[in-house]
């Protein structure tokens, strides 16, 4: 430690403790545990609500149920497509997991859109803010999600509520820019219109800001989405469950089978995740005029009843008369 | 034309407005008489507006003209403070609104002043009869009245059938109206219109301009329209404003400007008018032919002596209070004279008349297929001197010279752009 400095072997003697110095700052940052514990709370409740209604579910009646909500968001074509392929995921043994992974993924998600779309608004008004925020969005997008898991697991732990948050950090990124992004496309003579008629700030966010920056935001939300599921093998590293850990343990023990079971349930995740929430940023115009609750399985529920009580009233008013029939059949 | 005093809507005094970061900095420099260009090179303050003074009266269309960056679309955003004035003040009704608050300013906009964009600017998200009832749902009125009195407002430009279209299912030419329909919906006194139709083409144009002035005799607003089109600009404006770099080089109604244009800029606006559509039969008739007065004392006889004196064959019958009978030649007169009939006997059939408000374009054909001068009628009735041919050709043919500065006479009109007469 004492040997001269040589200015051609400069690290001989030039040595910054910088390894120490993170030790001793996470040291003295988890001190804050209560901090860090009301962090995790909310992600806790929410991960065991969406996990416990998922779970909850018999199999049967959840992958029915699934193939609803994508008859009524996309079509009949994925309705058919995700049932027979969470039918097969379930087959091949990878069904609690595949209900786990949604659960991490919607959680994740869900906190994605609570923090990233009001972010998002908040740089679109502000270049400051803006500014300020976009190194922290590059910082997030382009670290290595291996780097920030160590300061995670110091921090929070291990488990699936550590991992959540892992997902949330690398996930949200896209999502606050496009929100901003779509925001601050909306064409400026239409905001001077809304300001002509006498928009308030928040009428023009709310009435033309965000209807034109949907599309935009909800292809955010989609990236989101996609980014937490890609991360879902890397956080199982740090003890979460559900698919991803299937495919760490079966690389862990060269279990080509395991490995595969575990891939093919991200990727029937991943599909069906991704069309659903495509379809979610088509405007109502878009899907042909149909309102929402007038399409897919709520749609035809509507009709059966509307039939069924025009039926009851044209009997009840005339019986047997032909006019009244085709009134309700219309 | 000070014949119809009317009150003044909007008072424009000392408006100033620079845009930069620094805009007192650039009003100092203004008010030292710095040029814009100059302004600009030493501070990087742009120069929107310069010292502005006028008068807008209640329900007259005053038009803004110049060329791009003279500054008139800065100004008729600073009417709504779309954009914030520097220095001045802007009086609607007596109330200066640079000092509204931000409610107060809302409100303005919600019911006062409305305003028409060049790009349409209509919501793409929304369906038109939302769309044209924007202003209302600003004003939280529920959906149900807003709808009715958006229908309403389509019906008044022959849209009501798209309500339920969106935006861009629509013509460049049904948009606007949308945008017309929605700057209407509430009402408001004054409008705005920025260039409104400047990116339709010519012919939808002119059908835009024919129904704003129609919708205008209906109902009387103040428009402050903003045209680079001198041709617009004539055909709708009961005043205009030129602008020249921020600075209000001339006020006053389009024969006024056409007549004494107030410096170069002026003039060369002119340069290109078409006057067949800017003169009417008012600024070239003359009183130089003979007028037979239509007593019982004197007879086709007295009036065929009249005409020889003054070598001419037809002569114009005027009764009481000058009110315009007809026309009788030389040849008519003296078949009455041997029937020893009244003078009336002797009127032409089929005698055409012109009012004094026809554009020369219009009367063209009249007064080339009429064998004599075309007599000029006001709504009254009454005589009002009367269109040669040699009139009409010396008019269109008319130039103002470069080195001859003011027309004095009323025929005086640049014609250079004008082809084929």
């Amino acid at each position: 430690m004492n040997a001269r400095f040589n200015p051609l072997q400069p690290f001989d003697t030039l040595q910054l403790p910088f390894n120490e110095w993170v030790r001793d700052f996470f040291n003295w940052i988890s001190g804050a545990r209560s901090f860090f514990r009301a962090i995790r709370q909310p992600v806790d409740w929410v991960l065991d609500s969406v996990e416990g209604i998922l779970q909850a579910l018999p199999p049967g009646l959840m992958i029915v149920v699934i193939a609803l909500i994508a008859w009524q968001l996309v079509g009949p074509r994925l309705a058919i497509g995700s049932f027979l392929s969470l039918l097969f995921v379930g087959m091949i043994g990878a069904y609690p997991q595949t209900m786990t992974t949604l659960a991490l993924v919607l959680t994740a998600v869900a906190f994605c859109a609570a923090i990233g779309i009001p972010l998002g608004i908040l740089a679109s008004r502000s270049d400051r803010f803006e500014q300020g925020l976009r190194p922290v969005l590059d910082t997030m997008q382009t670290t290595p999600a291996f780097v920030y898991l160590v300061p995670i697991v110091v921090l929070f732990g291990i488990g699936n509520v550590p991992g959540v948050i892992v997902t949330i950090i690398f996930a949200v990124a896209p999502l606050i820019r496009l929100t901003n992004l779509g925001i601050r496309q909306v064409p400026k003579d239409v905001i001077e219109a809304a300001l002509a008629f006498g928009a308030s700030p928040r009428q023009l966010l709310w009435r033309v800001q965000m209807p034109l920056a949907t599309k935009t935001i909800m292809a955010g939300v989609n990236q989101s989405l996609m980014l937490a599921l890609s991360m879902v093998v890397i956080a199982s590293m740090i003890s979460v469950g559900g698919l991803g850990q299937m495919v760490l343990r079966g690389i862990g023990r060269l279990d080509m089978g395991l490995a595969v079971i575990g891939g093919i349930g991200i990727v029937v995740l991943a599909i069906i995740l991704d069309r659903m929430t495509q379809a979610l940023a088509q405007s109502e115009r878009e899907r042909g005029g149909q309102r929402m609750l007038d399409r897919g399985p709520i749609g035809l529920m509507r009709r059966l009843a509307a039939r069924g009580k025009g039926a009851e009233q044209a009997s009840a008013a005339q019986p047997n008369t032909a006019p009244a029939r085709s009134d309700a059949a219309a | 034309m000070t014949d119809t005093p009317k009150r003044d809507k909007i008072v424009v005094r000392n408006l100033y407005k620079v845009f930069g970061d620094r805009p007192q900095e650039g009003m100092r420099l203004v008010r030292e008489g710095r040029d814009k260009d100059e302004i600009f090179a030493q501070t990087g303050q742009t120069v929107g507006v310069v010292d502005a003074n006028f008068n807008i009266r209640e329900g007259e269309i005053f038009v803004i003209m110049g060329l791009s960056g003279s500054g008139k679309s800065t100004m008729v955003r600073m009417f709504n403070r779309l954009y914030e004035p520097t220095s001045g003040s802007i009086e609607i009704d007596g109330e200066d609104i640079t000092r509204l608050n931000d409610e107060g300013l809302r409100k303005l906009r919600r019911d006062t002043v409305s305003m028409v964009f060049q790009s349409f600017a209509l919501m793409p998200h929304m369906k038109v009869i939302d769309n044209v009832a924007f202003g209302l749902e600003l004003g939280g009125i529920s959906r149900e009245e807003r709808h009715q009195r958006a229908l309403h407002a389509l019906e008044q430009v022959g849209l009501a059938a798209n309500a339920e279209s969106y935006p861009d299912e629509l013509s460049g030419g049904m948009q606007q109206r949308v945008g017309l329909a929605r700057a209407l919906c509430a009402d408001p006194p004054i409008l705005l219109m920025d260039e409104a139709f400047s990116a339709l083409d010519p012919l939808i144009r002119s059908e835009m301009q024919d129904e704003l002035l129609m919708l205008q005799e209906e109902k009387q607003r103040t428009i402050i329209f903003i045209s680079h089109d001198l041709d617009e600009a004539m055909r709708i404006g009961d005043r205009i404003a030129i602008m020249q770099g921020g600075v209000v080089v001339q006020v006053g109604t389009p024969d006024e400007i056409l007549k004494n244009p107030a410096n170069d800029y002026v003039r060369s606006f002119f340069r290109g008018v078409d006057v067949s559509k800017v003169l009417t039969a008012r600024d070239i008739a003359r009183r130089t032919q003979v007028t037979l007065i239509d007593k019982p004392e004197q007879g086709p006889r007295a009036a065929i002596r009249m005409l020889e004196t003054h070598d001419r064959e037809y002569g114009y019958v005027i009764g009481r209070n000058r009110r315009f009978l007809g026309v009788a030649s030389l040849a008519s007169l003296d078949e009455a004279r041997k029937a020893d009939a009244a003078l009336e006997k002797a009127l032409l059939p089929d005698c055409p008349t012109i009012t004094p408000e026809t554009h020369l374009g219009e009367l063209m054909n009249v007064v080339a297929t009429t064998p004599y001068a075309v007599p000029v009628v006001d709504e009254d009735g009454r005589y009002a001197g009367a269109v040669s041919r040699s009139a009409l050709l010396q008019a269109l043919d008319n130039v103002i010279g470069d080195e001859k500065p003011s027309g004095a006479s009323t025929d005086a009109a640049p014609t250079e752009a004008r082809e084929g007469v």
